[in-house]
């Protein structure tokens, strides 16, 4: 029995084990409640153009000797903007100009990437190291999740009307233009957060899973934030808890985790769906049969 | 007299003048808005009486929806200016409630009822966007006014079209504004809802409120409104039903589009 547990605690024991934990659980945060308002926006594809467009900014900030959070997030904002920029004045529909910008600025970084010699891998920057993480990533990612969340929720209202209604929002005199620029700069600042732990290609799963799996579980808003932030802590810890027993990287597992949660909420909801159904089937026809 | 140089408020929050006239809520000078090359509504001007409900009317196209969203800068006006009582549209804002299109918005949203009446108090809310007892008292009281309060805490998507409408109007009710903008608040519902809408819309000129919709059902223009700008991209006509909704202005605003047989059928005024 105890031989059991030895081995149940046993991933605790590791400093590197200690690190992934913390650092994976500070970014499902930002994330979780970011992802409500990505999922209710129809912004899934943003999240990954702005995954993918910061990575000439780490590289250029690597060239310049500058720290790559803030290459990242320069990078991050370049590509924001500059899709508003082209969506405002062309007939291109966004989801074309997003694949235009992201996938440009994408082979920009490879491109810089492979004519420079650096000492960054690659693979940890598209798929992040979470076992390598220092004490600085997860101060630094600490900050940066205590910053995005007290945004999300103070402002949480306004997002929340402006996703809903922008009509409404405009009509009313909220600073509809401030609001959407700000999203994407939380987006890109949370993207930063996680670029070490799960790198920018895996980051997309963890921005879009938890909210995915709360739109489908519930039909409140205030929930829906509770559900995903609990769906992001839980694939977060228990990914990094079995990728070490299945000799894993933590950051894949994270996100097999999260889409198996979604399959599950899946099926769920549509059995849950088909109940209701034919519950209400079985009122009208009582309420038939009564008159 | 001295007191006549004393702005007077009435109940309604109609500012009147020290002339003794009322404000004009809505006037449009030369409004005109393009969306590409071809412009959606072309140098309109407009003058709606206080306390009038007035209808909008016109084929599809004719940029009727668009000349509201343009009164309340949701799209951009290349020139011409709005004044509402009598001040910029930007100053004035507190005083207008705006019910969109129900399709504009995805009833699949993950809120409630009440959350959506509760939108039309966001400027009370204050800072921290926190919602107090009283707040949800007045939310529920606007959805009783509509009918509506039992629906309170159901997900919008339960809901139907008519329904929606009429959660749609009560958010605008919260606003408690002196000058209602609807676009087609009639289109799609079924009449038991027509019939709410129109009584809380009446109760609204009552209580000497300034209503405007855009409308498309010619039929009842006369029934339920006493004031028609007609428009197709450009003014045709405007003025009160009595004199301005005739079958000459109809062919005007309509063109070919509208079959003469039709125009008979219609409860016009006489020429």
């Amino acid at each position: 029995m105890s031989g059991f547990l030895d081995m149940a605690l046993m991933p605790f024991a590791f400093p590197f084990m200690q690190q992934a934990f913390i650092i994976s659980v500070l970014i499902a945060a930002p994330m979780a409640l970011l992802s409500c308002f990505l999922i209710l926006k129809g912004w899934s594809l943003m999240g990954d153009a702005v995954s993918h467009a910061v990575l000439p900014g780490v590289v250029i900030a690597y060239i310049i000797g500058i720290p790559f959070a803030i290459g990242a997030f320069v990078a991050g904002m370049t590509c924001v903007v500059g899709i508003g920029y082209l969506k405002e004045n062309s007939r291109v529909k966004e989801d074309t100009i997003m694949g235009v910008v992201f996938s440009g600025m994408f082979g920009l970084g490879l491109l810089l990437y492979t004519k420079i010699q650096t000492e960054v891998h690659l693979d940890h920057i598209l798929f992040g190291d979470m076992l390598g993480v220092t004490w600085g990533d997860i101060t630094q990612t600490g900050i940066i999740a205590l910053f995005v969340c007290a945004a999300i929720l103070l402002f949480r209202r306004d997002l929340l009307l402006n996703a809903f209604d922008p009509q409404h929002a405009k009509a009313i005199g909220l600073p509809v233009r401030v609001l959407h620029y700000g999203l994407l700069a939380i987006l890109s600042l949370t993207i930063v957060a996680a670029l070490t732990a799960v790198g920018i290609i895996l980051a997309i799963a963890l921005l879009i899973g938890p909210g995915a799996v709360a739109f489908l579980l519930v039909r409140r808003f205030d929930r829906m934030l509770l559900v995903s932030l609990a769906v992001a802590l839980f694939a977060s810890f228990f990914g990094v808890y079995l990728s070490f027993f299945i000799d894993s990287a933590p950051a894949p597992t994270i996100v097999l985790l999260m889409t198996g949660m979604f399959l599950v909420a899946f099926v769920y909801t549509l059995r849950r769906n088909a109940r209701e159904d034919a519950a209400r089937e079985v009122d009208s026809r009582e309420l038939g049969v009564g008159r | 007299m001295s007191e006549a140089a004393v702005e007077l408020v009435s109940p309604g929050g109609q500012t009147t003048n020290p002339h003794g006239s009322v404000e004009t809520p809505l006037a449009v000078q030369g409004v005109t808005v393009s969306y590409g090359e071809k412009p959606a509504v072309f140098s309109v001007d407009a003058s709606i009486p206080a306390e009038s409900m007035t209808a909008i009317i016109g084929p599809n196209g004719a940029g009727k929806s668009t000349l509201l969203k343009a009164v309340l800068g949701i799209v951009p006006r290349l020139s011409g200016s709005v004044t509402v009582f009598g001040e910029p549209f930007t100053r004035a804002r507190h005083r207008v409630a705006y019910v969109p299109q129900r399709a504009s918005v995805d009833w699949d949203f993950p809120t409630r009822v009440i959350d959506v009446v509760m939108m039309g108090l966001f400027r009370e809310l204050g800072l921290l966007k926190l919602v107090r007892r009283e707040h949800h008292k007045t939310a529920l009281a606007c959805l009783e006014r509509v009918g509506m309060v039992d629906f309170a805490h159901r997900q919008i998507g339960q809901l139907s079209g008519g329904q929606q409408q009429r959660v749609f109007l009560a958010r605008a009710l919260a606003q408690n504004a002196d000058l209602y903008l609807l676009d087609e608040p009639f289109a799609g519902v079924d009449a038991a809802t027509e019939r709410a809408i129109i009584d809380v819309l009446k109760s609204l000129k009552t209580d000497k409120r300034t209503v405007v919709c855009v409308h498309h059902d010619l039929a009842t223009v006369a029934d339920h409104f006493d004031h028609v700008l007609l428009i197709n991209v450009r003014k045709m006509a405007e003025g009160p039903v009595a004199t301005t909704f005739t079958g000459e202005n109809l062919q005007k605003t309509y063109g070919g589009r509208l079959a003469t047989a039709h125009i008979d059928q219609l409860n016009l005024s006489a020429a």
